[in-house]
């Protein structure tokens, strides 16, 4: 009476059909991404020594290191940090803790998608006309990591407000029916348990940061730097433009070099997005509710 | 007669001063999307009043703005340039996407699942510049070796490239769309006696309809507005394309390429600007576009009787 049908039978293969090819999509998605990194770490990979890491350019930067570049970047993303977390986290709390569902909610929400959505360049063009000509800053490390803050503002944002919102109802009611004031109970119960998540959305922000090019083009970052940044108001080099400029700019690079700044560059981004993600598989597994 | 305990403690105003500070960073952000477009308009205003020919812009083919005698302001080209690089990305991009999207949120299970949403999260990770220098190093000579054609750097390669940038955020929007489908509408059609990919074609996909529209559009919107990798791989010249060796220029990249050598005020300058108001528009359309299906979306399970998403809010 149960036994399998001819039609079962077809239904059978069909699903397994539609498996095969979903998976196969997948899989085209992910492999030449992987391919490209074998062919990165293949050919940039000889480029890379400590000389590289931490010498000057030379020779018109067709020889010598990268450290100009290494060090701005570090520069562009720790002030870009400074400006945006602060910023960022009070805009989750007001959206997770306290905005009624209404009109101006949805106005910031959709706020938040555009800042996310708005073309990187228009973000660049917005640094050079508020930053640079408007608020006088000049093309200086300040102009450029307040672009970046303002680009990747949506991705602090909505990680923290993740991260608030997986704090349970209930904890939050405990602290209410003791007295305490809202800020009180954000304080002392829901920012201690959702700061290792905003910490995830941070080191999320420091990938993004890291890799952009086109809003640093005209507010701050330099083609070429015979010296360290010494301060925010200085220009500095950036190791996302320094890929750009070395592979389409300058003439008679060695091959290598690009593949290696390349190389950095995506170690530096992934090794941070694996952090992010590592913590936050961690994260899931010690949660206690 | 006793007076009700003040409230007006130190812990009272701590609250209120917070309380404003937290409004101030929510409000932060419609601040910085309105200073956008309103700084981007200052720098192109002259432009946009004096200079601008909207027959011109819209439909002539001739960018010249560095002629000595005749400037000219046509943007069609690089409307063109940067259509048909988006539109063939999503040609590559929208199947692959939903069919990643599917086999992740219908087929996958525990690890493996867990697993592939990692690795499509990672690569939206790699930065657009990096993207950029695998076209101009990596893709462009194997496209001319595979299919004999004297440059490389042309709409096939920035689009097949696009295509899996924009793929990432098409994969994840849209298996969240097919994560909002109630369980029961698949416990439903199971019961039925339906298999997996008949509950999949039949009811998971057209009740996420409209998340997976919102998916395209989002992604529709990534390829519009990327910069460097277009610039660097779509061969960066003027030129209505009609096959897919052509090499284009796209608006994002005539921005990217022409701002540094422009003076500040100048024609050109303040065209680039309008490039930039224009780009500005679209994609804030396509976000506006994107957000109503999601929303539309959401509604019509709550309707039907959804327990709505527990609220922070008491």
């Amino acid at each position: 009476m149960f036994e399998a049908t001819e039609r079962n039978r077809r239904n059978r293969k069909v699903e397994g059909l539609f498996r095969l090819l979903f998976l196969w999509m997948t899989c085209m998605l992910i492999l030449p991404v992987a391919l490209i990194l074998g062919v990165l770490i293949v050919r940039g990979g000889p480029a890379i020594s400590w000389e590289f890491l931490f010498t000057r350019p030379i020779d018109n930067m067709t020889a010598g290191g990268i450290l100009p570049a290494l060090v701005g970047t570090v520069w562009l993303v720790v002030v870009a940090l400074i400006a945006s977390v602060p910023v960022g986290v009070a805009a989750a709390l007001y959206l997770s803790e306290y905005a009624p569902d209404n009109r101006l909610t949805r106005a910031i929400n959709l706020a938040i998608i555009n800042l996310a959505g708005v073309p990187s360049i228009v973000h660049a063009l917005f640094g050079l006309g508020a930053f640079v000509i408007f608020f006088r800053f000049g093309t200086s490390i300040l102009a450029a990591s307040l672009t970046l803050a303002i680009m990747t503002l949506p991705v602090v944002i909505v990680a923290t407000r993740e991260s608030l919102q997986t704090v349970p109802l209930a904890f939050r009611e405990a602290c209410w029916n003791m007295g305490a004031t809202r800020w009180q109970t954000i304080r002392k119960v829901v920012l201690p348990n959702s700061v290792s998540g905003i910490l995830t959305g941070v080191i999320l922000e420091v990938s993004r940061t890291a890799g952009e090019t086109a809003p640093i083009m005209f507010t701050g970052a330099a083609v070429f730097m015979p010296f360290l940044p010494q301060g925010v108001l200085d220009q500095t080099m950036a190791m996302s433009l320094h890929l750009f400029v070395i592979s389409t700019q300058v003439p008679d690079v060695p091959e290598h070099m690009p593949f290696g700044v390349a190389l950095v560059l995506i170690s530096l981004v992934l090794a941070m997005n694996g952090l992010s993600i590592a913590f936050r598989v961690y994260l899931r597994g010690r949660k206690k509710w | 007669m006793t007076h009700a305990a003040d409230r007006r403690d130190l812990a009272w105003w701590i609250d209120r001063t917070m309380q404003v500070l937290v409004l101030a960073g929510g409000l932060s952000a419609i601040v910085f999307i309105a200073g956008i477009f309103l700084f981007i308009t200052r720098e192109g205003a002259g432009f946009v009043f004096d200079r601008f020919d909207f027959r011109e812009f819209f439909f002539s083919p001739r960018w010249t703005p560095t002629s000595n005698h005749n400037p000219t302001y046509g943007a069609l080209a690089l409307i063109a340039g940067t259509a048909s690089v988006t539109g063939l990305a999503m040609v590559v991009s929208v199947p692959f996407s939903l069919g990643a999207a599917i086999y992740i949120g219908e087929f996958a299970t525990g690890r493996v699942r867990e697993t592939l949403k990692v690795l499509v999260e990672l690569l939206a990770a790699i930065p657009s510049v990096v993207w950029g220098f695998i076209g101009l190093s990596i893709m462009n000579p194997l496209i001319i070796q595979v299919f004999d054609v004297p440059v490389g750097l042309n709409v096939l390669n920035s689009g097949i490239i696009l295509g899996l940038m924009a793929a990432p955020i098409m994969t994840t929007i849209a298996e969240d769309a097919l994560k909002a489908v109630p369980d029961g509408y698949r416990e439903a059609a199971e019961a039925m006696g339906a298999t997996r990919w008949q509950v999949t074609f039949k009811v998971v996909l057209p009740a996420a309809r409209n998340g997976l529209v919102a998916a395209t559009l989002l992604g529709v919107g990534r390829g519009f507005g990327e910069t460097m990798a277009v610039l660097m791989a779509s061969g960066h010249s003027v030129n209505l394309p009609t096959s897919p060796f052509d090499s284009v220029r796209a608006l994002t990249a005539t921005i990217a390429a022409e701002l540094g050598e422009t003076a500040a005020g100048s024609d050109h300058y303040q065209a680039l600007f309008t490039l930039g108001i224009f780009l500005f528009i679209v994609t804030f359309a396509i976000n506006l576009a994107a957000d109503v299906f999601v929303r539309g979306g959401r509604r019509k399970y709550r309707r039907r009787g959804r327990r709505p998403a527990a609220s922070a809010n008491p």
